[in-house]
């Protein structure tokens, strides 16, 4: 007998994992549009590729979305050995990302009349207008922000519903790489956006560098990457508690990073400054969704038996969150900036939540984030519509007086800035409500203590947005004019389903409240 | 935190036993704040077509909200008193978990008496202000806001839980916020309606973290529900219930202007007068007083906190009746007269079972006749080119003999002229106050009986200052009598001056409200320390004084059209015993310090802020904000430090 023969020969019983296909058609459904979307970019002609984009972006976020809302509960089950997880946070999540993408596609699509998208640039280097551009735009074109942004919402649909490491890390790659590549892409003040996007890219490698360290770390822990495995290893596992804990911090590290959680947010006021205004509203909702998603699943389904090591640091993580991100956003004269750290101060008031640790928390998290969501892709379309010679107006003293020229349209910003305050009758107030009696319900004196920091941080985000509102209501108009821009029926929608939602769930939660609560329980 | 051995489900199942479900009109209670609701949102939504009538839209619907009230009032008299108080579920609204509240609205006979109280009055001054802003451009905006605050105010008086009632609560201040800046183009104007919110929004703070401390004691945020564990716990939750009395007065004193939080209410007369009558005089401000009623279990088992609520009535009543008789424009007395009045009320308040009922009582006749002379202010600045310093009227009488009539009965109502609504009102205050042992009877009720003479000096030193005495008008002036859409609403509320306390007297008013104010009839086992007829008679003898003095002064002297300096007493009046000094040695001096030593040497200097604690968060901004200097070297390096702190706090934790 051969020694070769003890060895034997390789397994031939190679058994192809169980794919359950409706579990991820919408995901299937998202990536053929994205991959229709190239196609079109290469063989559509000129001037059909700007309607053939969007038509086929919108139908395939609202034909995945249909999916969701109407087989959902045939849909839950773990797939793809286990690679894949659709349970009822991630359908949640699927369907907020999806709707969400949907309204911050529909602004990327503003045209003013134009012949492309007014956001974006054929060429980084041209003057907007000029003849430069006139020639950019013949040879080449803008419309590919449509197959980008499905790729990168392809991404964020993975994301929650990673059912192991490896899966997340290449979600989180996937969603985050055409990001990058939408940031760059301003028309208008093109080296910010340039700028922004190198740092943006620099600064998100470097976490999704720690992401992947904590993986091998948890790795060498539990001896799997599935997060129910990791999750069952946590206490009957000894004697490497150091590789748990420091791992688990360093995952939290590459995800804390995406929600823009402090010390990890510095890239967040650049970024959103820089980007185009369409693609800083959906990157602030649908990359918040997501990547809170993933922390839930990576928190409930992996790491909550550990909750005792890196408890502590996420207690701070969000107490500190809360206080610079409204305190920061306080001397803030730039719109799009001041939006920036308020969507750092969310990030904090979520975290709480979260950290609940319970289901409650869940059903708090998901309300919040989808009152947030469609209010801040509504609060940046608006942003996108105040000009100042053709660029748009985001310095603070531009929106003085603006309510006396654009009633309605200061009017609906107020709105949404009293939502972003939590006023009640509000989405906002609903929703801090449900984060912090979560918290208040089940994570002790730290969820007490935390409470107090989110109340009194939201104290200080309510002085910064009614100065706002009162400097459009109550303040003459100086300086250079500044035009209001009439939205399509696209942009209109998006932003009056932030609107919407802003009232609705803030008179009406129950509906919401009550799904995301049944949907609060993950598979693994 | 404390958490209480107690078994809340059963109490709280216990508590919603105790309310009978709506019957009858009450199922329908929810008109109430949808009629006026439903008026603002049409009035600002659509705008051109409505500019003429919407006014006229506004007033119907605020009189249809009366029929209600007066429907549901009827309906509840016809019921035993066990059975009044009804509940209404309207829809499941945050179910979080396993803590779920509905909205819904409590009808007992305290919420009864302020909705025909808020509709009554509230619809009087919307027909009264078809005929004041006829003439303002924007009416539209003004009805509409109008009608948004009487929704607000209704909401927050038939809440069925203290969340939903902080709803009503900011609603009415952000109401009081738009109208006190209505004229917002006045700078000044525009920063009244700022110094209101922001004091309002102090009490308010204080108002949430009332909220939080009941839920966290009890684990239910509902009226009934805080009531019934209030009691099951009593004394034995005694601090919890001490801090939630605290944090109720925080709130109470910054929406009723109490000390040390009054200071907003003069600058708030900056709003059109309807608006001071109907937020700043008859409704908005009483709030407070409600607040403290409404959570009188918890105020029973904290005798250290409704001794504070007794203590800060004293002092505003006090305050406010000393800086009425030092100020010259006449709707700034009558607001200080508002404090001082509420001051009575919180009083009255906080001396418990004895006085609640006192204190709705005199709420409820201090809501028509300061209203009416509120309106009957605003119709003289009317006849007067909009102007309101006293030392130029004088002698008005003979020329707006119906404003001069109607403010007559408001004014013999206010110094308890015997038989009219103050005198019934005031008097039983004065008299609950001398109940008691110790030092409290004697220092609250000479408080309250001394202040009632003082009233009667300030309220006729305006009077006469107004109406009597020589005539030292402007050259240009032509007063002359207002239209009937404003002296009709005049006339109705002074009537209700007149005869309204001897009518909810004689009817039983403080009986009736007894079920819910944890009846009164206890007072008749406390005697005052000094027999009735001579508090009334030394009352009465302070009042002649008061009034006798002003007539000396103000109608047989000749009043100087400038003001002469007067003592430091006056001086220190005129300007609300340096209130804004205060703050800005309390709040703005400190707050800045606090910037210098947090900055080191802070030679930039800080911008301009509203407020020092805006200053210092401005300052801690900026210094913050240098962190962000785009550098993505930076950055890279904050991340760093971050993933080294939490890897070292991890190495701490496992070592």
């Amino acid at each position: 007998m051969s020694p070769l023969a003890l060895i034997g020969p390789p397994s031939a019983t190679f058994t192809p994992s169980e794919v359950s296909y409706l579990s991820i058609l919408p995901m299937l459904i998202v990536a053929g549009a994205a991959l229709i979307g190239v196609l079109v970019e290469a063989f559509a002609p000129r001037a059909a590729r700007f309607t053939a984009q969007f038509a086929v972006a919108m139908l395939g976020l609202l034909a995945a979305f249909a999916v969701i809302a109407m087989r959902a509960p045939a849909m839950i089950g773990v797939t793809l050995s286990g690679a894949v997880v659709v349970d009822g946070p991630a359908l949640v999540f699927q369907g907020m990302v999806l709707l969400m993408g949907a309204a911050g596609l529909a602004l990327m699509a503003e045209r003013f009349g134009g012949r492309g998208p007014d956001a974006f640039t054929p060429s980084g280097s041209s003057v907007p207008g000029s003849q430069a551009e006139g020639l950019a735009e013949r040879l080449g074109t803008t419309t590919e922000v449509f197959p980008l942004t499905m790729f990168a919402l392809l991404g964020m649909m993975l994301f929650p519903a990673s059912g192991d490491l490896l899966t997340m890390f290449v979600a989180l790659e996937v969603l985050s790489m055409p990001l990058y590549v939408l940031t760059a892409l301003a028309r208008r003040r093109r080296l910010l956006s340039q700028e922004a996007a190198l740092k943006y890219f620099l600064l998100g490698s470097f976490s999704s560098a720690f992401f992947l360290f904590g993986a091998a770390l948890l790795y060498g822990y539990a001896g799997s990457l599935n997060l129910g495995e990791i999750g069952r290893a946590v206490g009957t596992v000894s004697g490497r508690g150091g590789l748990l804990a420091a791992g688990a911090l360093l995952l939290f590290v590459g995800l804390l990073f995406k929600v823009g959680a402090v010390p990890f947010h510095s890239w967040t006021p650049d970024v959103y400054q820089g980007a185009p205004t369409p693609v800083t509203g959906f990157m602030a909702a649908c990359t918040k969704v997501a990547a809170f998603g993933a922390l839930l699943r990576l928190v409930y389904v992996g790491l909550a038996g550990s909750r005792w090591d890196w408890e502590l640091v996420l207690w701070i993580v969000a107490g500190l969150t809360m206080v610079v991100g409204s305190v920061l956003s306080v001397s803030q004269t730039d719109i799009k900036r001041l939006l920036a750290y308020s969507s750092v101060a969310h990030a904090g008031f979520i975290l709480v939540g979260l950290l609940a640790i319970d289901r409650a928390g869940i059903a708090a998290v998901t309300f919040y984030l989808a009152s947030y969501g469609f209010a801040t892709i509504a609060a940046f379309g608006i942003v996108l519509l105040v000009r100042a010679r053709g660029s748009e107006a985001t310095h603070i003293s531009q929106w003085a007086g603006l309510g006396r020229r654009a009633p309605v349209l200061a009017a609906g910003m107020g709105l949404l800035l009293m939502g972003f305050a939590g006023i009640p009758l509000t989405s906002g107030f609903t929703a801090k409500f449900a984060v912090f009696a979560a918290a208040v319900a089940h994570a002790g004196a730290a969820g007490v203590v935390l409470t107090v920091i989110g109340v009194l941080s939201s104290a200080v985000t309510a002085y910064v947005y009614f100065r706002i509102v009162v400097l459009m209501f109550f303040s003459e108009p100086g300086g250079a004019p500044v035009d209001v821009l009439r939205p399509s029926a696209g942009g209109a929608t998006a932003i009056g389903v932030g609107l919407l939602t802003t009232v609705v769930l803030g008179v009406f939660p129950a509906p919401l409240l009550a799904l995301a609560a049944s949907a609060s329980q993950f598979l693994w | 935190m404390t958490t209480l051995p107690l078994s809340l489900p059963t109490a709280v199942a216990a508590a919603d036993a105790a309310v009978a479900p709506a019957q009858g009109m009450a199922g329908v209670a929810w008109l109430l704040v949808a009629l006026p609701l439903a008026g603002a949102a049409l009035l600002l939504l659509v705008r051109r077509p409505l500019e003429r009538v919407g006014p006229i839209i506004a007033t119907v619907l605020s009189w249809g909200s009366f029929v209600v009230g007066a429907i549901l009032l009827v309906e509840m008299i016809g019921r035993s008193p066990e059975a009044r108080a009804q509940h209404l579920t309207l829809f499941s609204w945050l179910p979080v978990g396993t803590f779920s509240l509905d909205a819904g609205m409590l009808i007992d006979q305290l919420s009864v008496t302020f909705v025909l109280l808020i509709t009554f009055v509230g619809s009087l001054i919307h027909v009264y202000s078809l005929g004041y802003m006829a003439h303002d451009p924007d009416r539209r905006k003004f009805f509409a806001f109008l009608n948004l605050f009487v929704a607000a105010m209704l909401l927050l008086v038939t809440a069925d839980s203290y969340l939903l009632l902080y709803v009503g609560w900011e609603g009415v201040g952000l109401a009081s916020y738009l109208l006190i800046g209505f004229w917002n183009w006045n700078p000044p104007y525009a920063s009244a309606a700022n110094k209101a919110f922001i004091a309002n929004r102090i009490g308010d703070f204080g108002l949430g973290l009332a909220i939080m401390a009941m839920f966290a004691t009890f684990g239910t945020v509902t009226i009934t529900g805080v009531d019934r564990a209030a009691q099951a716990a009593g004394d034995q939750a005694g601090t919890m219930l001490t801090v939630i009395g605290f944090l109720l007065l925080l709130g109470a004193c910054g929406k009723s202007a109490q000390f040390p939080l009054q200071s907003w209410l003069g600058d708030a007369m900056a709003g059109p007068t309807p608006v001071s009558a109907l937020i700043h005089a008859a409704t908005m401000v009483t709030a407070g007083v409600y607040l403290v009623v409404r959570a009188h279990p918890v105020y029973d088992h904290a005798p250290v906190a409704a001794l504070a609520v007794t203590i800060v009535g004293a002092i505003t009543l006090t305050m406010g009746a000393i800086i009425g008789c030092a100020k010259d424009d006449i709707k700034k007395a009558l607001a200080a007269s508002t404090m001082s009045q509420i001051g009575y009320m919180m009083l009255a308040a906080g001396l418990g079972p004895v006085g609640y009922a006192f204190a709705i009582f005199h709420l409820v006749t201090h809501g028509f006749f300061k209203a009416g002379m509120f309106l009957g202010a605003g119709s003289v600045m009317h006849g007067m080119g909009d102007r309101v310093d006293m030392r130029t009227f004088g002698g008005l009488s003979g020329k707006m003999k119906i404003t001069w009539a109607t403010f007559l009965c408001g004014w013999l109502a206010i110094i308890g002229f015997p038989f009219l609504s103050g005198f019934f009102s005031k008097d039983k205050i004065i008299e609950a106050a001398f109940v008691g042992e110790g030092w409290r009877p004697w220092v609250f009720g000479l408080t309250t009986m001394l202040v009632a003479g003082l009233t009667a000096f300030y309220m006729s030193r305006l009077f006469f200052m107004t109406f009597h005495g020589k005539r030292r008008w402007l050259e240009d002036d032509h007063p002359h009598e207002s239209p009937a859409s404003m002296t009709v609403p005049m006339i109705i509320l002074a009537v209700g001056s007149v005869a309204l306390g001897g009518v909810l007297q004689a009817g039983g008013f403080l009986d009736w409200l007894a079920p819910v104010t944890g009846g009164h009839a206890g007072a008749a086992h406390h005697e005052p320390v000094l027999p009735i007829p001579v508090i009334t008679g030394g009352t009465l003898l302070l009042v002649a004084l008061g009034v006798g003095l002003a007539w000396a002064r103000y109608w047989r002297a000749d009043v100087p059209v400038t003001a002469p300096a007067g003592s430091w007493l006056t001086r220190a009046a005129a300007r609300d015993f340096y209130q804004d000094d205060v703050n800005h040695g309390l709040l703005v001096v400190p707050g800045n310090a606090l910037v210098e030593a947090a900055t080191l040497a802070d030679d930039s200097g800080v911008d301009q802020g509203t407020d020092g604690v805006g200053r210092a968060v401005l300052g801690a901004s900026t210094r913050l904000a240098r962190l962000q200097n785009g550098f993505v070297r930076s950055y890279a390096l904050t991340m760093l430090l971050g993933v080294v702190l939490v890897l070292a706090a991890v190495w701490m934790v496992q070592s």
